[in-house]
């Protein structure tokens, strides 16, 4: 992971319920990389967390009118901007 | 399985040239229920030739034509990286062996997200291909306050749009006026007022997607209200894992205490039907052919349509009403433990009906290794073939002595017992494929979770028409076969005319040779006939029985239980017990294990380190049990 990013830049695990982040950049291999942009984690679009599965793995989170499931793992390795305007 | 075999259909005078209609559209985007609207029963089950994917194709009249439609895969774009955009591809660019090129495309998205969904319309649309965009869950758009100017988006797209819910059939008059037009070669394409993007790049794609929607003055409705209040109780942290709890146990009650007397009724209907026909036929060789090879071998099979389809009634109430992604995201932190994944749960719970349907809904597995390791434990599931099986054993030789109060007694601990010990064996396995041929290094889950819906009884009722059609098939084919054969196999050679003992019959041979190797786990030649046999299909080893015991002299007055008593000791019935529990003796699993890993090696692996694992656990197990 390259530190180029603003220093507010943090993984999208790390975004609390209640709060957005906007999508930085995403460190994973090109298909998942594709992947994901197909199911709408587009680089400047919204990501809010919503349900936990039980045991805290596996976290749905909104993004582009969609609710997707993912991992710790590969959530940590979502890097977004805190979106002051939209979270509370 | 041989879906792939099906005959041809056969040309019709009038359909020179049969007209192709792809249905093409994203996962979640209603696809197979505007399939099942338009087609109704008249749609079959195939696979493309070479590939493992399956596909659906049905027939539907328009006008005085007969259209075929083919529903194709869901997928996010035509970019052919896994194999179901392959396949799509492949199709659209008519060079699919076996399916003429699609002369329309009916291009369907869901309208509640049509800023995602419309992406796929970008590379559809470049094909140059007459297509009809159908903007789907129209009822779901209004009722949550969105909008869409359908005239407006067909002069962006120079395609035809249609405002649908497949789910009420609202709107669905417009895809049959498309189709009418594409049947008398009327339908075109027009040039599309905007640009199509560059297909390669997403974002470019998903920002053109957001023009097109702007210009047609798309207002995305509010949140789903009734999904996030649902996913407040079934994923909440503590009532969630109780619902799924609740769930799971409640779907195994139905199938074993509600299917029993559909169960027992087809048997008496079976029984009856036999001793019928025993009356009606002339006594001959042939009457006992189709009497104890026929009719005991395929009905003993027949009986457990009620079972399956219960739980196939289940599987598709829990998918269409959407909790299925739920409980597959709530089971993914177990799963991870033995290196599977939540999307492993669904063929998992599957395989305790029959391992033959878990073993096709892997498809949903992206991951290649993830999908072969779910694969091969799939087959440890207790499925209903080894129910027959068990309840002969244990009804046999354990008593049912009462352990904790009336409730449970020592049966029922023996049953719980091999669910449990099959359960060990899956996860076991699958924690040493995980960790070593198949180890995966990051496994990215990622499963969108649709918004919650009534399922439609049309949905499931064409579904339980579809695999009723696959398990009787496979009762009128394989099993058939092995009753018939191994009724020759009990009647030959023939001595002055005359079918001998069973012992010095080809089948008494069989189980002769093979005897030695499977005394030490305390087997007789006998239980070594009903082995081979059930190598086969599992619960054939009840009918092999039968035969074996029914042909000895006065066995006949001697219920199966009373004969198998007196021919086993409880070593080599616990034996028994464990051996069914491990061993893969089951043709149509082998053969779709084949088939949907494209090759004879892992079925052979399959085979082989089942056979063996069960081989060597009876030979423990009997050597524990006769020494105690």
């Amino acid at each position: 992971m390259q530190l180029s990013f603003n220093s507010d830049a943090l993984r999208l695990v790390e975004l609390r319920d209640g709060e957005t982040g906007v999508l930085e950049k995403m460190d994973l291999p090109e298909d998942v990389t594709r992947r994901l942009m197909e199911l709408g984690f587009l680089p400047g679009h919204t990501v809010t967390p919503a349900h936990t599965a039980p045991g805290g793995d596996a976290r749905v989170f909104r993004v582009d009118g969609s609710e997707i499931a993912l991992r710790r793992d590969t959530a940590s390795r979502l890097w977004v901007r805190l979106d002051p305007a939209q979270s509370n | 399985m041989s879906d792939c075999c099906a005959p041809p259909a056969a040309p019709t005078v009038r359909a020179a040239r049969e007209i192709t209609i792809a249905l093409v559209g994203p996962p979640n985007s209603g696809k197979s229920t505007l399939f099942n609207r338009l087609t109704g029963l008249r749609q079959k089950v195939a696979n493309f030739p070479g590939v493992t994917v399956e596909h659906h194709t049905g027939r539907v009249r328009v006008g005085d034509a007969d259209l075929l439609l083919v529903d194709l895969p869901g997928i996010y774009s035509l970019a052919p990286r896994s194999e179901d955009e392959q396949v799509t591809h492949d199709v659209l660019a008519g060079s699919m062996a076996g399916v003429h090129k699609p002369e329309a495309i009916l291009l369907i998205m869901d309208c509640t997200n049509l800023g995602r969904h419309l992406v796929l319309a970008a590379p559809i649309l470049s094909l140059g291909i007459p297509t009809l965009v159908i903007l789907n869950m129209v009822d779901d758009l209004r009722r949550r306050d969105g909008e869409i100017d359908p005239l407006a988006l067909a002069a962006q797209l120079g395609a035809p749009v249609a405002l649908i819910s497949a789910y009420t059939g609202e709107g669905v008059e417009q895809v049959s006026a498309f189709l009418e037009k594409v049947a008398a070669g009327k339908a075109a394409r027009k040039a599309p007022v905007v640009q199509l993007p560059v297909l390669n790049d997403i974002p470019k794609c998903r920002a053109w997607a957001a023009q097109v929607g702007h210009h047609a003055d798309y207002r995305p409705p509010a949140p789903p209200l009734w999904t996030r209040r649902l996913d407040g109780v079934f994923l909440h942290p503590v009532i969630g894992p109780l619902v799924f709890v609740a769930v799971v146990l409640g779907v195994f009650q139905t199938i074993f205490s509600g299917a029993r007397p559909l169960m027992d009724g087809l048997q008496r209907l079976v029984t009856l039907s036999g001793n019928w026909l025993a009356t009606v036929l002339p006594d001959s060789p042939l009457r006992s052919l189709l009497l104890e090879g026929v009719w005991s071998g395929v009905g003993s099979v027949v009986v457990f349509l009620p079972q399956i389809l219960l739980l196939f009634l289940f599987i598709g109430v829990l998918e269409d009403s959407g909790y299925l992604a739920r409980a597959a995201l709530i089971a993914d932190r177990t799963m991870s433990k033995f290196g599977l994944q939540g999307k492993s749960f669904i063929p998992l719970l599957s395989a305790y009906a029959c391992a033959v349907p878990a073993i096709m809904a892997t498809r949903t597995i992206e991951n290649k290794r993830d999908r072969i390791a779910t694969i091969l434990i799939a087959p440890f599931m207790t499925c209903s073939a080894r129910l027959p099986v068990y309840t002969l054993i244990i009804a046999a030789f354990i008593p049912n002595k009462p352990l904790l109060g009336p409730l449970l007694g020592g049966q029922a601990v023996a049953m719980l017992g091999l669910y449990v010990v099959g359960f060990l064996a899956a996860l076991a396995t699958a924690r040493v494929l995980k960790s070593t041929i198949l180890r995966s290094g990051h496994t990215p889950f990622m499963l969108e979770m649709p918004a919650y819906r009534w399922p439609t009884f049309k949905s499931i009722g064409l579904r339980l028409i579809d695999r009723s059609k696959i398990f009787l098939r496979r009762a009128g084919t394989v099993i058939l076969t092995v009753a018939v054969v191994l009724w020759v196999l009990a009647h030959l050679p023939l001595t002055n005319g005359k079918a001998p003992a069973i012992a010095d019959s080809l089948a008494g041979t069989v189980g002769r040779t093979i005897e030695p190797l499977i005394r030490p786990l305390g087997f007789n030649w006998k239980i070594g006939v009903g082995l081979v046999s059930s190598l086969a299909a599992r619960e054939v080893i009840i009918g092999t029985l039968g035969t074996i015991y029914g042909m000895e002299g006065d066995a006949h007055s001697v219920s199966l239980q009373t004969a198998l008593h007196g021919d086993l000791t409880t070593g080599g019935a616990c034996a028994l017990l464990i051996f069914f529990a491990f061993a893969m003796q089951c043709m149509s699993t082998m053969a779709v294990v084949r088939r949907e890993t494209g090759g004879w090696k892992w079925p052979a692996v399959q085979f082989t380190y089942m056979s063996t694992l069960a081989y060597v656990c009876a030979f423990l197990v009997n050597q524990t049990v006769s020494r105690l």
